[in-house]
């Protein structure tokens, strides 16, 4: 019923190697860019955007850019909030050091300077793996929280160590500060979002993906299939660090509008960006928005719920909102251990087959 | 045609959801879980409770009810602001966020909104400068004021002498711990003592390696500037290591029931204060009549005149009466979030008026304007006398050193204009 694949031939190879091949993918992936692009911004109001999409946006590139390095490079990363502290923090700077710049610039910029840092930081992954991986770019996390807390230069010698994002526009429309409608910031949120998801996608598809996941799938058989291991890792590094620099600047510029590295950037945002990650689908870009929309959206839909809904005390409700929501990871986790997109791919090949399953 | 009717249903619901009667909306963002819980609590349960007690016992201001929405934060900036927008359409009059994170987010975005926020003793220091900041009030004091005030009580001990003393400064590693070292670094310049500056990270619990420094350098003053869990794991951590209880000073936020240690141990433990303690006021009297023994309280009813229950009271009373000032002004019950900006601009609180509340000498009297949005910055210190178990104040209400505290605060005020494109304002 929803996928009618007889008669779909594909003439030629550029039609068999796209990126949607069967039709109703395809029809659904402009669908959803529809509702995306014009009917949410039709609805959107001062709390849906704030509250509930910017913030979905703005983690869901978190976690395509982990996705790229733990889902499709295997390389087990903590160091997110510290990455995504690099990405604020250069957009601070050149949001106040060069006002005349444009936003969509300074955002890649931020993402540019995250992607030479997460490089480096991923040196040591050459030598070592797995765990003691991940105990290093932890060590990367406190460092470079610890960094930006230390050196005033990095927050403009204000007193207490927070940086506020200015008013800019983009075309003249005013996309950060207070000013910003609704509409404007969410829109340039969703810009970098596709983009990037076009992006990551592209990516995996092509030769660096291919030897991205070589190397996760047994290092040693791809280094001698041919696949240089140094550049495999780095390049991995490099890109996941950029789009999790882009979140970083998304997140302080367009959805905190200020922020202080301590708290806003600390080891509970890596580890919340690793369960998106993981509870999406380790190497999926479908599974990093949907693990995104998990973690950002379930919280914010039972606080509605259960405090505006059903009347509960704030204090009593926030800690339902922990236990409701640490109950539903476990199910998920038991129920399909490769996470929300692989639950998605089931069904995907169940309606394929049906009504006539075997 | 369908269409239209579902449209029609749809606008209508909305219509009617919204509630008809307006009552004067004051928010509270409070944290009553996390990290911060055990201070988060007291002040929401004060700020719920006055505003109880004025719907119970006066049926609101001027004959308007008022309602307390209240939002969990948790401490957390993200959730502040979805507390904030979640909020701001029931008609917020003023935000009190109770977190100088939640403070520097909202500062930009309410004055957009055209909703003042009131930060009573926390916040950002520079928000005093009114020209800039129209729409952030951090009166009666600010953590600029603490310092000094807690500088002039060192000196006052030494008989006006500090030069080559040693002072540390303990301090949450965050936004508010930092607020104060400009301040005492220009009082260092000042009055020539030796400041050390020792921070502790988010949540505080991990503190040896401070306090190691503090025993080997040991310094002759130690101020600090804790919240939560980092203030009893700092007096735990100096009695071990016997450091005279006397020789350390808090500042409000490190100054309450919970963080003094049971028995002895924290015994002449001193702290900065803005407001008076205990429940010797006859407003506690009016708490207890229509609001405890009414069984509205916000919380369990436990922490009625604790000091961070009176600081969540004083809060609300003078938000209370800022609302009172813009009815005035504006000669309407009905006020929005504009007037009640107008009415924090132009509050004078004076004995009278605290005598009227109840609260006769419960914190100092004072005038707002248009370029002074913080006060006098009027501050006190307490003792704890830990045989009665409870805090005394033993220095009264003294202005800080205004001359050093007013250039830090305009220049910091002038580097956010500059930085964010503000014009400031003409006063």
């Amino acid at each position: 019923m929803f996928y009618r694949e007889s008669g779909d031939f594909k003439k030629t190879y550029k039609l068999d190697s796209q990126t949607f091949p069967i039709k109703f993918d395809r029809w659904r992936y402009y669908f959803v860019m529809l509702v995306a692009f014009i009917v949410v911004p039709m609805f959107l109001t001062d709390y849906s955007a704030n509250a509930v999409m910017i913030p979905f946006l703005v983690w869901a590139i978190a976690a395509l850019g982990l996705n790229i390095l733990v889902g499709y490079c295997g390389q087990l990363s903590l160091g997110t909030g510290g990455f995504m502290a690099v990405g604020a923090y250069s957009t601070y700077k050149l949001m106040t050091s060069f006002p005349g710049m444009d936003m969509i610039s300074v955002i890649m910029l931020s993402g540019l300077v995250t992607a030479v840092v997460g490089a480096f930081f991923g040196l040591p992954s050459l030598r070592i793996k797995g765990f003691y991986l991940a105990v290093v770019t932890l060590a990367a996390q406190f460092f470079l929280v610890w960094l930006l807390n230390k050196v005033p230069w990095f927050y403009n010698y204000s007193a207490s160590g927070q940086i506020s994002a200015p008013q800019r526009e983009l075309f003249g429309i005013v996309v950060t500060g207070p000013h910003a409608t609704p509409v404007a910031a969410y829109l340039f949120c969703l810009i970098f979002a596709v983009g990037l998801a076009w992006i990551a996608r592209n990516l995996t598809r092509g030769r660096m993906g291919r030897s991205w996941m070589a190397i996760r799938d047994m290092d040693i058989a791809a280094e001698i299939i041919g696949v240089n291991p140094l550049m495999a890792k780095l390049s991995a590094f490099a890109v996941s660090s950029f789009f999790i620099g882009v979140s970083g600047a998304l997140l302080f510029s367009v959805y905190l509008g200020a922020a202080e590295v301590t708290e806003a950037f600390s080891i509970n945002v890596s580890f919340a960006v690793l369960f998106m990650v993981i509870i999406g689908g380790l190497g999926s870009i479908f599974g990093s928005f949907i693990g995104a929309a998990f973690m950002v959206l379930m919280p914010v839909l039972l606080k509605n719920i259960l405090v505006g809904g059903l009347g509960w005390p704030t204090d009593l409700a926030a800690h339902f909102e922990l236990i409701i929501v640490g109950g539903l990871i476990l199910v998920f986790l038991i129920v399909e251990p490769h996470g929300l997109a692989q639950m998605a791919r089931v069904l995907k090949e169940k309606l394929r087959l049906w009504p006539f399953p075997h | 045609m369908k269409f239209t009717k579902l449209a029609t249903v749809a606008l209508t619901t909305i219509a009617v959801s919204v509630p008809v009667a307006a009552d004067l909306v004051f928010p509270s963002l409070s944290y009553r879980t996390g990290p911060y819980a055990a201070g988060g609590t007291p002040v929401a349960d004060g700020y719920a409770d006055y505003f109880t007690l004025l719907n119970e016992r006066d049926g609101g201001i001027q004959g308007i009810k008022t309602s307390v929405p209240e939002c969990e934060t948790g401490y957390n900036t993200a959730k502040g602001v979805e507390c904030y927008e979640s909020t701001k359409g029931l008609g917020a009059l003023v935000y009190q966020p109770l977190s100088t994170g939640i403070t520097y987010q909202l500062i930009p975005k309410a004055a957009a909104d055209d909703i003042p926020l009131l930060t009573t003793g926390y916040g950002r220091t520079s928000a005093a400068n009114g020209s800039v900041f129209s729409h952030a009030f951090n009166f009666p004091a600010n953590y600029w004021a603490g310092a000094s005030r807690i500088i002039n009580r060192i000196k006052h001990e030494n008989g006006g002498d500090i030069a080559d003393r040693n002072i540390a400064l303990l301090y949450h590693n965050s936004g508010y711990g930092k607020e104060p070292i400009p301040t005492l670094k220009a009082l260092a310049e000042k009055e020539g003592y030796n400041l050390t500056l020792i921070p502790v990270d988010h949540p505080g619990q991990e503190q040896k390696s401070q306090w190691l420094q503090i025993r080997r350098e040991r310094p002759d003053n130690i101020i600090i500037y804790g919240w939560g869990v980092m203030n009893q794991v700092a007096l735990k951590e100096a009695a071990n290591i016997r450091y005279p209880m006397d020789q350390m000073i808090g500042i409000w936020w490190s100054g309450t029931e919970n963080d003094v240690l049971e028995g002895m141990a924290s015994d002449g433990y001193k702290a900065a204060t803005y407001h008076a303690v205990g429940n010797d006021f006859p407003v506690f009297d009016d708490i207890n009549e229509y609001v405890v023994k009414r069984g509205l309280t916000a919380g369990d009813g436990s922490n009625v005149g604790t000091p961070l229950y009176n600081r969540g009271l004083y809060a609300a009373a003078l938000a209370a009466e800022a609302a009172r000032t813009a009815q005035k002004m504006h000669k309407t019950a009905n006020i929005n979030s504009g007037m009640m900006r107008d009415g924090l601009e132009n509050l004078v609180i004076t004995e009278e008026v605290m005598t009227r509340l109840g609260m006769a000498g419960f914190g100092p009297s004072f005038s707002v304007s248009c370029e002074n949005h913080g006060g006098p910055g009027s501050v006190g210190i307490q003792q704890w006398d830990a045989s009665a178990r409870e805090w005394k104040m033993i220095d009264g209400f003294e202005a800080p050193d205004m001359d050093v505290i007013l250039p830090l605060i305009n220049a910091d005020a002038e580097a956010y204009a500059a930085e964010n494109n503000i014009a400031p304002r003409d006063c």
